[in-house]
């Protein structure tokens, strides 16, 4: 297997946005990418795109947005692996260039939630866990398979509603920082624990909101990389797992067994000590769709003893100046959770803080030269875990 | 009397009338379906084209479980070969490969493991009042995910909790939902 680097990246601005088409929007962190990476759309050999979809017009949208971008007629593909399905398509142009198909491949997502009404929206994400087992009979929504493990977990560890806020205050704080984030206003606790319930225990603002956006990174082998950059970011590592579909199936609701696999396969590879991951890290990126899932994370990656990792949300240990700086780009809470583009919006964020150029105030001290993004598919449904390196 | 299914699409229908009726009007006053939205005065084409989606799955490999739904009854299965339990009951089993399944009664006490309460509805259940899920470990080993027909303030971790199966009050289907156990 041959080393690959990231070497161009692009994020579209993230939010609320009707007025732009699906491959329109994509053409944004695509040209943000290849301006990035100083190339041009016939220097792609192929891409991946990250798209659910269901909510928006287009069927086949990888074949549409290759098509706006120029793209054709390199080998493009769409690929789902529900709000993971941006680390999906990174994992797979990953393996065209490790594997020696191809020396440069796009990696994409893309996602326009806003083509339909709310409601529709959280029918879909509804659905998306065991269709018959879990919707058909009892309308199980995405924020409800999140409360379940949210109710297991501040049962069993003594986590309060104000520990989720936390969350959510931070990821809020360094949303306000970011100019392509959806939210660009700092919470309170208050404002957090007045909210209004979406699924008991978790409220509106526990919870990512519904997003359109894209993002983009160039991924190419070791050879071609020297070549056209002087910083190139490796993948050092990607782990990858699958939970069961039906949530009754799990052993605990406390943590997602698919991401502490992924994260010790990750590690494994990466060559670091699953005991202390922190000493190893700069800065990571956590699925954060609720806040209840970046207290999780925080404990399936190794951040925090199992059942502490409320206590990093408390003690503020995940700022800047903490254990280890978590969602400085606001996270999926703040920034936005386009699901098919967050996975790669990730990766194009956290080369961004290993090449330290982040706006001032939320770029993390990069001492050690590792980050780490966390990506979780449904909850726990799929999870990659990907190790980044100077 | 309508049915469930009748209601549920007269729910919807009055739902969207009033944006179909915008959208009529639009097309009436410009001869195109456009808009300015009115966050972003971004223009915006409404599709004209409605997909109404409705599957059919097939329950022909688990059609006992279903004869059981209908009996008042919920089963699960069993491997004859290597005794591996399943709910939701699978008609093959993954572990030694065989589909020669006994069909048992599941029992009707388990106890509450988590739950949450469903504020922000679908679009197709939103005719419900806010309801409770929660999910249930049965005696067997297995878990079973279904509505809790309780005051969510009253529930707690490892309450026990009844299995019943009936027609669901409001929409007169037969399924399966957890009470408080007496």
């Amino acid at each position: 297997m041959r080393r690959v680097a990231v070497v161009g990246v692009g994020i579209s601005k993230f939010g609320y946005r009707p007025d732009v088409s699906l491959p329109e929007l994509a053409w944004e962190a695509v040209k943000e990418a290849l301006d990035d990476a100083r190339l041009d759309a016939k220097d792609i050999e192929a891409y991946v795109v990250g798209n659910v979809g269901g909510w928006s017009s287009e069927p086949l949208p990888a074949v549409v947005v290759g098509e706006y971008c120029g793209l054709a007629p390199s080998s493009g593909i769409r690929v789902e692996a529900a709000c993971a399905s941006g680390s999906s398509a990174v994992r797979t142009a990953y393996h065209m260039v490790a594997s020696g198909e191809a020396d440069i491949v796009m990696a994409m997502g893309v996602e326009k939630m806003n083509e339909s009404p709310t409601p529709t929206v959280v029918e879909f994400i509804g659905r998306a866990g065991n269709y018959f087992w879990e919707f058909e009979n009892f309308g199980l929504t995405f924020p409800g398979y999140y409360a379940l493990h949210a109710t297991a977990y501040m049962n069993k560890y003594g986590a309060t509603e104000a520990d989720l806020c936390e969350v959510a205050v931070k990821n809020h704080y360094y949303g306000s920082l970011n100019p392509k984030a959806q939210f660009q206003k700092p919470i309170t606790l208050e404002e957090c624990l007045k909210s209004r319930y979406v699924a008991w225990p978790l409220k509106l603002y526990d919870s990512s909101p519904i997003t359109d956006g894209s993002a983009a990174v160039i991924l190419a082998s070791e050879e071609v990389a020297k070549k056209i950059t002087d910083t190139p970011v490796w993948i050092k590592a990607i782990g990858a797992a699958n939970g069961t579909s039906n949530l009754s199936k799990r052993e605990d609701f406390t943590g997602l067994e698919a991401a502490r696999l992924a994260a010790q396969r990750a590690y494994r590879k990466a060559g670091i000590d699953p005991n202390e991951p922190v000493k190893y890290l700069d800065v990571a990126e956590v699925h954060d769709c609720f806040t209840i899932a970046e207290i999780m994370a925080y404990e399936d990656l190794g951040f925090a003893k199992r059942g502490e990792g409320y206590k990093l949300a408390r003690e503020k240990q995940t700022y800047i100046g903490g254990v280890i700086p978590v969602n400085l780009s606001g996270g999926l809470k703040a920034k936005g959770h386009p699901i098919g583009a967050t996975g790669v919006a990730m990766i194009a964020e956290l080369t961004r803080q290993l090449r330290q150029e982040v706006e001032r105030g939320r770029q993390a001290p990069i001492k050690k030269g590792m980050a780490l993004a966390h990506n979780v598919g449904g909850t726990g449904h799929y999870a990659f875990v990907t190790i980044l390196s100077l | 009397m309508s049915t469930v299914i009748e209601k549920l699409r007269e729910y919807l229908d009055k739902a969207e009338a009033e944006q179909i009726r915008q959208l009529d009007q639009l097309v009436a006053a410009t001869g195109l379906p456009v808009y300015k939205d009115p966050k972003t005065g971004a223009l915006v084409w409404v599709d004209v084209r409605e997909l109404r989606l409705r599957f059919q799955l097939s329950v022909n490999k688990i059609a006992k479980f279903v004869e059981g739904l209908s009996q008042e009854r919920l089963y699960y299965t069993v491997c004859k070969r290597c005794g591996a339990k399943y709910f939701p009951p699978q008609a093959d089993c993954p572990r030694c490969k065989a589909s020669d399944m006994e069909w048992r009664e599941v029992s009707r006490e388990g106890e509450l493991i988590t739950w949450t309460v469903i504020n922000v509805k679908p679009a197709s259940f939103a005719h419900n009042k806010d309801y409770v899920v929660g999910i249930v470990r049965m005696p067997e080993g297995f878990n079973i995910t279904a509505w809790v027909d309780a005051d969510p303030s009253a529930l707690r971790p490892g309450m026990r909790l009844r299995l019943v199966v009936g027609r669901r009050p409001g929409e007169n289907y037969i399924t399966y939902w957890f009470r408080p156990a007496q």
